[in-house]
């Protein structure tokens, strides 16, 4: 294969990349802007929302599309179920207070990992894709369902965008996040707030999860990855900034396909790691976020 | 007698103890006591920085993996002795933590929890990318005739545990000494209120750069003394895992206290060991430790007992 062609078939799996990666980010993003909490936790989240996904469409019946559908349905919620258990029982007992929020997300990090260890298993294991085909390009054939998942991504973080926008509660979570005291005087119940923003974090990446379960198999370890690729797309984009964390999202996930295939995998992750050290060192407000005064 | 001298005689008891336990403690304890030792010197730099100076960094097995690696590579691959690889070891924890200091003391909070734990992950990946020497992962081991120190075979139990008592006893005083010497006094300042220290005229970049820099400096003899002890160097160590163990160690025994670390390790090594008799899932307890801990317990065992009765520890 040329260079051409070549240099495509990195960025189309570099696009498959962007996707996961700007839904999994975006969760972790809304949770940070709305309640001020770094989860450490948020990659174990996805890793949940494979596992079951694996339950899931091993126990439904029928063709593969039917386990998958009600997965893509059925994971994140509990996955959203249990984020906003872990947010009433720990998170709120704690008062958001930064610093105890990581240490309590880490903890959360050490018993969700040790559970899927015990309840699935060491193993890392397939899910069966809803539908194959192969998109024939003129150098190399593609699968047409990393294709969709494209899609499926895009259609939903537009949908997040709507809802934070156009609906009541979309606006109700923004003034939280604009002043919470001010939203408390004017009869919000931030607790409720608070809870429901966690598990919508959670369940973006739970849906993340699912969508690319397919492709990579499920695996009890399989959470660290995504938390600090889902870390440095935040930070890159600008804590708290949905638009730029998409665009990061699509900036880090297209650099790590075409770094990963030119060079290594490891390398990729390095020069990610490292710039984004050095921008929250020299422009903590992000690449694209505005600086707070 | 002063609140001075009883401290010091309070910890000059352990280090007592410690080794009246090296001729009365059964071999399987006798090994996991000098573990725990060497362990307990890596928190006792972690709680320099996060206890008395509050910098909560996430990264601190970067520095643990800089002592380690620096001491193999260049006692197994460059045949240095094991003394100039151990102080090799030890400045490469302290440098590192020099740089690293200067570009994320520029950040605060959580920044700064995010951008020592940003280094870590590149540091570890450093060590995957550079496999052919480092053996990533799988690690390499530290021949046997290396591991001599004089006349003592580190690799044979009784001159390790008194290697590993006589870093730690050393690591200890050292400590007591600088929290209550001026620079530990003003640390803690920098930990209680950076503007009013400020205001009289500290440098807080200074002084966290300083306390950061010992920090990494204590970490790199832990990790340099684990390598040569043990035997064995991996990228394990250079992991997230082991960036959490000594904030895990330190919340434990209680930040901001001298014999914390050692307390903590002590007792989370043991919790842990009982556990994975128990049950093969002994990470839960770790998990369920940090979240109880940090839910009940911010203060930790000692920061408590100092609270309600002994007001006099350091």
């Amino acid at each position: 294969m040329s260079f051409g062609p070549f240099l495509l078939l990195a960025l189309m799996e570099g696009l498959v990349t962007s996707a996961v990666l700007a839904l999994t980010a975006v969760g972790l993003s809304l949770v940070f802007g709305i309640m001020r909490v770094v989860n450490v936790a948020h990659g174990e989240f996805f890793m949940l929302g494979a596992v079951s996904a694996w339950f899931v469409t091993a126990w439904v019946p029928g063709p593969p599309a039917i386990g998958f559908a009600v997965a893509l349905v059925v994971c994140p919620l509990l996955v959203g179920g249990i984020a906003a258990l872990a947010d009433r029982a720990v998170l709120k007992w704690l008062n958001y207070d930064p610093d105890a929020t990581i240490v309590a997300t880490i903890g959360l990090l050490y018993i969700f990992q040790q559970s899927a260890l015990s309840l699935y298993g060491p193993d890392a294991r397939p899910v069966e894709p809803p539908f194959s085909f192969r998109i024939q390009l003129p150098w190399f054939g593609y699968s047409g369902y990393k294709l969709a998942v494209v899609a499926a991504a895009a259609v939903i973080l537009i949908g997040v965008w709507l809802f934070l926008s156009r609906t009541r509660i979309g606006l109700v979570m923004r003034a939280t996040q604009g002043d919470r005291e001010m939203a408390e005087a004017f009869g919000i119940n931030v607790d409720r707030v608070y809870a429901g923003v966690f598990a919508l974090g959670a369940a973006l990446a739970a849906v993340a999860a699912v969508l690319i379960v397919p492709i990579q198999q499920a695996h009890y370890l399989m959470g660290t990855d995504p938390l600090l690729l889902s870390f440095i797309v935040v930070i890159i984009g600008g804590l708290g900034s949905l638009r730029g964390t998409v665009v990061a999202a699509l900036l880090i996930g297209l650099g790590d396909g075409v770094v990963s295939v030119f060079f290594s995998p490891t390398l990729a992750k390095i020069i990610a790691t490292l710039l984004v050290a050095l921008v929250l060192v020299f422009r903590p407000q992000g690449l694209f976020g505005q600086r707070q005064t | 007698m002063t609140d001075s001298r009883r401290a010091l005689v309070l910890h000059l008891g352990v280090i007592a103890v410690l080794v009246a336990l090296h001729f009365v403690a059964p071999p399987y304890h006798h090994t996991n006591l000098a573990r725990i030792m060497v362990l307990a010197v890596y928190a006792m730099g972690f709680n320099i920085a996060f206890g008395y100076t509050g910098l909560l960094s996430l990264g601190h097995a970067l520095f643990f993996g800089a002592g380690l690696y620096a001491m193999g590579l260049l006692v197994q691959m460059a045949g240095w002795s094991a003394a100039a690889g151990f102080l090799a070891g030890v400045l490469a924890g302290a440098l590192l933590a020099l740089a690293v200091g200067v570009l994320a003391l520029r950040t605060l909070g959580v920044g700064f929890m995010i951008v020592t734990l940003m280094f870590a992950q590149a540091g570890y990946l450093v060590i995957l990318y550079f496999n052919p020497v480092t053996r990533g992962d799988e690690g390499f081991v530290i021949d046997r005739a290396a591991r001599v120190l004089g006349p003592f075979d580190l690799s044979a139990d009784t001159p390790r545990y008194l290697a590993a008592l006589t870093l730690f006893a050393v690591a200890l005083l050292a400590n007591l000494a600088l929290v209550r010497a001026p620079l530990g006094r003003v640390m803690v300042a920098m930990r209680e209120n950076e503007d009013r220290s400020r205001m009289l005229g500290y440098d807080p970049f200074r002084i966290k750069l300083v306390a950061l820099v010992l920090s990494g400096l204590y970490a790199g003899a832990a990790g340099a003394a684990y390598g040569l002890l043990f035997g064995y160097v991996g990228a394990s160590f250079a992991a997230i895992q082991y960036s959490i163990l000594p904030l895990l160690y330190v919340l434990l025994g209680g930040a901001g206290t001298v014999l914390g670390p050692f307390l903590g390790a002590l007792v989370m090594f043991y919790l842990t060991d009982f556990a994975s008799g128990l049950t093969s899932a002994h990470q839960l307890v770790v998990g369920v430790a940090l979240i109880v801990l940090v839910m009940f317990a911010p203060r930790g065992i000692l920061g408590a007992v100092r609270e309600r009765w002994v007001r006099w520890l350091p």
